[in-house]
C-alpha cells in the first residue's frame, strides 16, 4: 500500500524537496526564509530542468545522453553570434534549437547505426561536439547586454510583477508536455517498452531503431532550448557553460525516480530532483558549509535515492538488500 | 479468398551468420485450417513462424499472403497485422513493467491523430478482453496492474487474449501451453477449435502430439531445419504419427554413431 503510494510519479521525491526545505529554514533562515531565494530557484532551474526532461525520456528508453553540456554550448554560440551579427532574435532562437535538434540526431545515428552504446556514444560526442564548437566559435566568449530589453527576452526570461521569473512558467509548460508524451503518447508507450525489454519491442512491432534516432533529435532540440533560456539569463556565451549541468541533470533524473534498468519514467519527479539539487547546493553555502561540499552531497545524495528508487521498484534488484532478507528469514 | 491460400512459402531459408535455421521451405497454410508444427528443439519452427509475423527476414526464398508477393524491404510486424496475422510467440512478448492496458494495445494503440493514446477507452476494451475471453476474476488482478505480478499461465493468458481481440484470419500459437496447468490448457484448445467454427486459420506449434493430432487438419513435421512430412492429420493415425517421429530420432542417433 505505501509502496503503491510512493510509485505515484513524483510523490515521494516531493516529500523529500519539502523535508529539504523545512531543513533549510531551520539551518539557513536568513536565506530560506525570504521569498528572493525561491525566485532565484527560478531563475537558474528551468535549463538544467528543461535538459533533464529529455534525459528521462532517453533514460526511459534504457539509454543515456551525457553530450548536453555541448549541445548547450552549441546552442548558446549559434544563438550569441547570429543575435550579435545580424541582430535577429526569434531567427536565431529556432537556429539555435534547430543545431540542437540536429545534433541530437547526429547522437542517434551515431548510436543505432555504429551500434556503440549510448552511454559511451554520447561520452564521445560530448568531446567531439564541445570541440568543434571551440574551434568555429574559435574560442571567443560572447556578452550580448542588447538582448536585454527585446520582446522576446522579456517574453522568455522576463520578471513577472517584478519578480516572478518566466522561464519557470516555460520549463513548467515543457514538463506537462513531455508528460503528455511519456505517458498519453504512442511514440512515449514505444519508448517505455524499449527500455522495458528490447526483444518485446522489437517482436511486438515497435521499431526501436527509428524511436531511438528520434529520441536523441528531442533530447538535444531539449538541451538547445536550454542553451539559449541560459544565454538569454546571463546575456553572454562561453564554451564551459553547460559543462557544470552535468552532474546536476543526470542527478535530477534518478533522484526523481525514473529508473537506472528503463522502462519506466517519472517527469514530476524529475522536475521536482532538479529543484532538490539546486536548493542543496544554494542550502549548504546558506548554511555557512564550504561550497566544495556541495558536490559530495549532491553525489551522496545521488546514491541514497538511486537505491531508494530501485528498492521501491523491486527490492531484489539490490544485492545488499537481497543478502539482509535471506540472512534475517534464516536467522 | 476462396481457396486462395492465406500463406504460401517457396523454397524459404533462414541463416543466422553460420548458423543455418531454415532451409528450401515450402508449403502453404489454407483458409480455414489448423496446421500443427512439430519437431524437436531447434528444428526451426519458431524461425518459421518468425518470417511469417514479419519479425524475421528470410534469407532465400518467395513469401505470398493471399497471393500477393511479399516485398521484404516494407514487410513488418505491423503489415502483418494489417494482413490480419496474428501472433503468440513462444517466449513471453509482455513488457513486464507496463500494465495489462498498455500491453493489450502496444504497437497499435488507439489513438487521436496527434498520436496521444485514447487511454480509457483503451482501459475499457481491455477490462472486457480480461472478463469475457481470458476469464480472469478478482485476485487483485485489473487493467492496471503490471505484467511482471502476473503468474507464467496468466501472462500466456494475456498474450492469447490480446491475439483472439484482433480478430485475424490467421492466428500463430508458438508453444501457447509451455507454462499451463492441465485446465488452461483445455482452454487453449477450445480456442483453437473455436478459430476453426469461426472460419479462420492456425498455426499450431506444440510438443503435446496428442494435443496437436486431435485438434489439427494437417500437420507439418520439421526437422534440423528442413520440411520432412506435409500430410493431413487423418490421413496418419496417432501411434503411425508418434512412429515416424520415433524413427526420426533413431536416424539421428544412427547418423552420429557413424560420424563419431
Ligand atoms: N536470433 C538467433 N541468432 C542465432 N541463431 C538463432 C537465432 N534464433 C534461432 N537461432 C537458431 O536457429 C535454430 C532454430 O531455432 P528455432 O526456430 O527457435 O527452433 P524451434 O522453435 O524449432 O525450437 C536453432 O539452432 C537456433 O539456435
Ligand atoms: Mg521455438
Amino acid at each position: 500500500m505505501l509502496r503503491r503510494l510512493f510509485q505515484i510519479d513524483g510523490a515521494s521525491v516531493a516529500v523529500v524537496f519539502v523535508l529539504l526545505i523545512i531543513v533549510f529554514m531551520i539551518t539557513a533562515p536568513q536565506a530560506f526564509l525570504g521569498y528572493r531565494v525561491y525566485m532565484s530557484f527560478m531563475a537558474t532551474v528551468p535549463p538544467p530542468l528543461i535538459i533533464a526532461l529529455g534525459v528521462t525520456l532517453v533514460a526511459v528508453a534504457g539509454e543515456m545522453d551525457l553530450s548536453f553540456p555541448s549541445v548547450v554550448a552549441a546552442a548558446s554560440y549559434v544563438f550569441g553570434i547570429l543575435f550579435q551579427e545580424w541582430d535577429v532574435t526569434w531567427l536565431a532562437f529556432f537556429c539555435a534549437v534547430a543545431v540542437g535538434c540536429a545534433m541530437g540526431l547526429v547522437n542517434g545515428l551515431v548510436i543505432t547505426l555504429l551500434g556503440i552504446p549510448s552511454l559511451i556514444a554520447t561520452l564521445a560526442m560530448l568531446f567531439l561536439w564541445g570541440g568543434l564548437v571551440t574551434v568555429l566559435s574559435g574560442g571567443i566568449q560572447l556578452a550580448i547586454p542588447d538582448i536585454y530589453g527585446t520582446t522576446m527576452h522579456s517574453l522568455l526570461v522576463g520578471r513577472i510583477g517584478g519578480v516572478f521569473p518566466v522561464q519557470m512558467i516555460w520549463a513548467l509548460l515543457m514538463a506537462g508536455f513531455i508528460w503528455m508524451l511519456l505517458n498519453r503518447h504512442r511514440f512515449g508507450e514505444n519508448l517505455l517498452f524499449i527500455g522495458d525489454n528490447l526483444e518485446v519491442a522489437r517482436m511486438v512491432g515497435i521499431d526501436a531503431t527509428r524511436e531511438k534516432i528520434k529520441l536523441f533529435a528531442l533530447s538535444g532540440a531539449l538541451s538547445g532550448l536550454a542553451g539559449v533560456l541560459l544565454t538569454l539569463e546571463t546575456t553572454a556565451y562561453f564554451a564551459s557553460q553547460g559543462m557544470g549541468y552535468l552532474l546536476t541533470v543526470i542527478a535530477a533524473v534518478f533522484i526523481g525516480g525514473t529508473s537506472i534498468f528503463g522502462g519506466s519514467g517519472k517527469v514530476i519527479g524529475t522536475v521536482f530532483a532538479a529543484f532538490i539539487v539546486t536548493v542543496i547546493e544554494a542550502g549548504l553555502v546558506a548554511s555557512g558549509i564550504q561550497g566544495f561540499w556541495t558536490r559530495f552531497f549532491i553525489g551522496f545524495v545521488f546514491i541514497l535515492s538511486v537505491t531508494a528508487n530501485a528498492v521501491i521498484e523491486d527490492p531484489d534488484k539490490v544485492p545488499l538488500v537481497r543478502m539482509l532478507r535471506t540472512k534475517l528469514r534464516k536467522g | 479468398m476462396g481457396d486462395q491460400p492465406i500463406v504460401r512459402l517457396e523454397n524459404v531459408g533462414k541463416a543466422y551468420g553460420p548458423v543455418v535455421s531454415l532451409q528450401d521451405i515450402t508449403l502453404e497454410i489454407g483458409s480455414n485450417e489448423i496446421v500443427g508444427l512439430i519437431g524437436d528443439n531447434g528444428a526451426g519452427k519458431s524461425t518459421l513462424i518468425k518470417i511469417v509475423t514479419g519479425v524475421e527476414t528470410p534469407t532465400t526464398g518467395e513469401v505470398y499472403i493471399r497471393g500477393e508477393h511479399i516485398n521484404f524491404s516494407n514487410y513488418s510486424v505491423q503489415r502483418a497485422h494489417e494482413l490480419r496475422i496474428e501472433t503468440v510467440h513462444q517466449t513471453s512478448s509482455l513488457g513486464t513493467k507496463q500494465p495489462l492496458w498498455r500491453n493489450f494495445f502496444v504497437g497499435r494503440p488507439i489513438t487521436n491523430a496527434l498520436g496521444f493514446i485514447k487511454v480509457r477507452e483503451q482501459k475499457r476494451i481491455s477490462e472486457q478482453i480480461m472478463r469475457e475471453t481470458i476469464g480472469f476474476r478478482g485476485a487483485g488482478i485489473d487493467v492496471d496492474t503490471p505484467v511482471g505480478r502476473l503468474s507464467g499461465g496468466e501472462r500466456q493468458g494475456v498474450a492469447i487474449g490480446r491475439a483472439m481481440h484482433f480478430e485475424s484470419d490467421l492466428i500463430v500459437l508458438d508453444e501457447p501451453t509451455v507454462a499451463l496447468a492441465l485446465s488452461e490448457v483445455e482452454k487453449v484448445l477450445n480456442f483453437i477449435r473455436s478459430i476453426k467454427e469461426n472460419g479462420r486459420s492456425c498455426i499450431y506449434i506444440e510438443h503435446n502430439i496428442h494435443h496437436v493430432h486431435e485438434v489439427c487438419d494437417r500437420l507439418i513435421v520439421l526437422d534440423r531445419g528442413r520440411l520432412v512430412l506435409d500430410c493431413e492429420a487423418k490421413a496418419m493415425s496417432y501411434t503411425e504419427l508418434t512412429d515416424f517421429l520415433r524413427n526420426l530420432h533413431q536416424g539421428h542417433e544412427g547418423e552420429t554413431k557413424v560420424a563419431s
